[in-house]
């Protein structure tokens, strides 16, 4: 459905150039969702955004539904717009505070179709209705809705042209948690209705990806450094961040958080990343001489693989 | 009723053709929720209620001026010698001039002028700086800096002087008065509204509509423009009484309106030589452009108040 190849997204800055998005492959198989995971400023979200367009990309391609859409201008993009669609992580500053509940869902459809007049309306109430909000919110400003209201006017959007792929750059974290769980079952009925739909579920929430996704990338610094389904991954995590990620999850029994791996240190900084593997400076099983100079290649783990020397050794 | 659960029971599993029949008809009243409720920020204020109160007086007058006035001949420019500098009384509510005119009637005709010059000096400003506003915060940098440089060389030269300069160059006139004006009116807007663009285009509504495939078109007039729209009316309700002002010192100078034409600044400026002696010749028009600004500022703080979003929520 979607694949990125060798996607980078470069931002150049006062202080150097920032690698936001550095070399990621990724391949989503129609009907999937897949995790895309990693801590603030790893370059999730940028992933994202590139993949819809919404910022330039330096190198790569993004194939959607087998059409390369890396270069698209003006109407080459429509099939990139309709086919795909985003949904962001704030819902309060998602929609626009001048515009009706009614004319933000229509906007697709206006731009994109003839649908006109009543018709417009009948279609709008008809998809405000499919995510469980009643007609009534047409003529509603989104400030007078609550954050889950409005996280479901934004999905009634990105889901008015029909699209295949959605984008969903965390989409529950800026909500409440019993309402997250409403969104997040919604999106699961959404999928078990249609079955070409795929999605990109950014979280840094690993319980969520768990519940939701079927496969699942970690992204470290702009690069993915792990990728599998999502058993195996959180069953035997292979890399070293990976596991830090996943002992970082709070168990619901004491004993077992002493096994959690604490990590040092912050992120490194995009302009200036380490050499070798972006993770060795915070990494604890990190090997001298090796780690620190040169940068890990892709190793096969059946239906997974991850990006570690140490892996690379053990499979030798 | 529970919005937030009923996607589980009713959404997305059911049948979706037959849904449309059992949906709430949409009501009307229902549409105007969001203006009942500026107005009843709006009315909460004395002081912006007196601005509305003044303002419609104001846009009464200059609609039914003529007509009501005892005197109409005279706003035009009739002499009456033989009643020349009377003081006010009841046949003459202001006093008459130095040729007899009555000046009740002079600063009721002169409303309508008043507002003729507030309304196209305002016009003129906003639709010269509100779409270069625009360009600038939406174009790229060249554009940017082209548009701003030179709207800061505007900014960096008193407004007042600026149009002396150019009313001295075309000739007096309540014209060419106005044209000054609103070449030096203009900057304001380009400023506000380019600040405004520059931090509403950064904003998720505006890069969700592009991802939706809106046109850059689309995006600057259904997405950033009415988001700027406020300070815009502010601006121009507060730029109407600066403008009324401006034009009434032109006028003062003797760069705008000529005698007789009914206008209060020009009034004032003949007045001037017939103090203190004849003191209603200047205080009336003086009080008609001290009321008139104070209800247009007035107002554009009340319109503040209600079009802030803060206060809605």
């Amino acid at each position: 459905m979607l694949t990125l190849n060798n996607l980078c997204v470069h931002f150049p800055t006062k202080n150097g150039l920032v690698r936001a998005v550095d070399d990621i492959s990724l391949t989503l198989h129609p009907g999937e969702i897949l995790g895309l995971v990693g801590e603030s400023g790893s370059g999730k979200s940028t992933v994202g955004k590139a993949t819809l367009r919404l910022l330039d990309v330096t190198s790569g391609n993004i194939v959607l539904d087998g059409e390369d859409v890396t270069h698209a201008t003006g109407s080459g993009l429509k099939p990139l717009r309709t086919k795909a669609q985003m949904i962001f992580q704030d819902p309060h500053s998602s929609l626009n505070p001048r515009m009706t509940v009614g004319r933000i869902v229509a906007e697709p459809l206006v731009i994109h179709t003839k649908i006109r007049g009543h018709r417009l309306t009948e279609t709008t109430a008809k998809i405000l209705d499919r995510v469980g909000l009643p007609s009534q919110f047409l003529h509603r400003y989104p400030h007078e809705l609550s954050g889950g209201q409005k996280q479901r006017v934004a999905i009634a959007r990105a889901l008015t042209v029909d699209p295949d792929m959605l984008i969903l750059d965390e989409p529950t974290s800026a909500l409440d948690v019993s309402v997250q769980a409403q969104i997040l079952e919604f999106l699961k009925e959404l999928h078990a209705e249609r079955p070409r739909m795929t999605s990109l579920f950014i979280s840094h929430n690993l319980a969520v990806v768990r519940y939701l996704c079927h496969r699942i990338a970690v992204m470290y610094l702009g690069k993915i450094v792990e990728e599998g389904p999502v058993a195996a991954v959180f069953s035997n995590p292979c890399h070293p961040y990976t596991k830090a990620l996943l002992s970082a999850v709070p168990l619901p029994q004491a004993e077992q958080n002493d096994s959690r791996i604490r990590l040092e240190g912050d992120l490194p900084s995009p302009v200036n990343p380490p050499t070798g593997c972006a993770f060795h400076p915070r990494c604890q099983v990190a090997v001298a001489g090796k780690c620190d100079v040169e940068p890990p290649n892709w190793v096969d783990l059946g239906n997974a693989r991850a990006r570690c020397h140490l892996i690379e050794e053990q499979a030798e | 009723m529970s919005l937030e659960t009923s996607s589980k029971n009713n959404g997305l599993m059911d049948k979706r053709s037959n849904r449309i029949s059992v949906l709430a008809p949409v009501s009307e009243v229902d549409r105007f929720r969001e203006y009942r409720r500026m107005w009843a920020t709006f009315r909460k204020s004395y002081s912006s209620m007196a601005g509305l109160f003044i303002v419609a007086t104001f846009l009464i007058l200059a609609a039914v001026g003529p007509s009501i006035v005892p005197f109409p001949e005279d706003a035009l420019g009739s002499i009456h010698l033989e009643r020349k500098l009377q003081p006010p009384d009841a046949t003459h509510w202001f006093g008459t001039d130095e040729v007899g005119m009555d000046i009740y009637s002079r600063v009721v005709v002169g409303a309508r002028t008043t507002l003729w010059i507030g309304v196209t000096i305002t016009g003129i400003a906003i639709l010269i700086g509100v779409p270069l506003g625009l360009l600038a915060g939406f174009g790229n940098i060249w554009v940017r800096e082209s548009i701003m440089r030179v709207t800061d060389v505007f900014l960096s030269i008193p407004g007042l002087i600026l149009a002396i300069a150019i009313v001295g160059a075309l000739g007096p006139g309540i014209l060419n008065a106005m044209i000054a004006l609103s070449l030096v009116w203009w900057p304001g807007y380009v400023r506000l509204v380019q600040s405004k663009v520059l931090s509403i285009r950064n904003e998720t509504y505006v890069e969700a509509a592009r991802s939706i495939g809106a046109s850059d078109f689309r995006i600057i007039f259904l997405h950033i423009l009415p988001n700027c729209m406020s300070p815009i009316v502010v601006k121009a309700s507060m730029d109407m009484g600066m403008a009324i002002l401006g034009a009434a010192s032109l006028g003062f100078l003797g760069l705008g309106a000529q005698p007789p034409y009914p206008e209060w600044g020009a009034m004032i400026s003949i007045g001037k030589n017939y103090l203190p002696d004849w003191w209603w010749y200047t205080l009336f028009p003086g009080l008609a452009i001290y009321f008139t600004v104070l209800g247009f500022n007035l107002l554009g703080d009340g319109l503040r108040d209600m079009l802030d979003p803060k206060q809605r929520s």
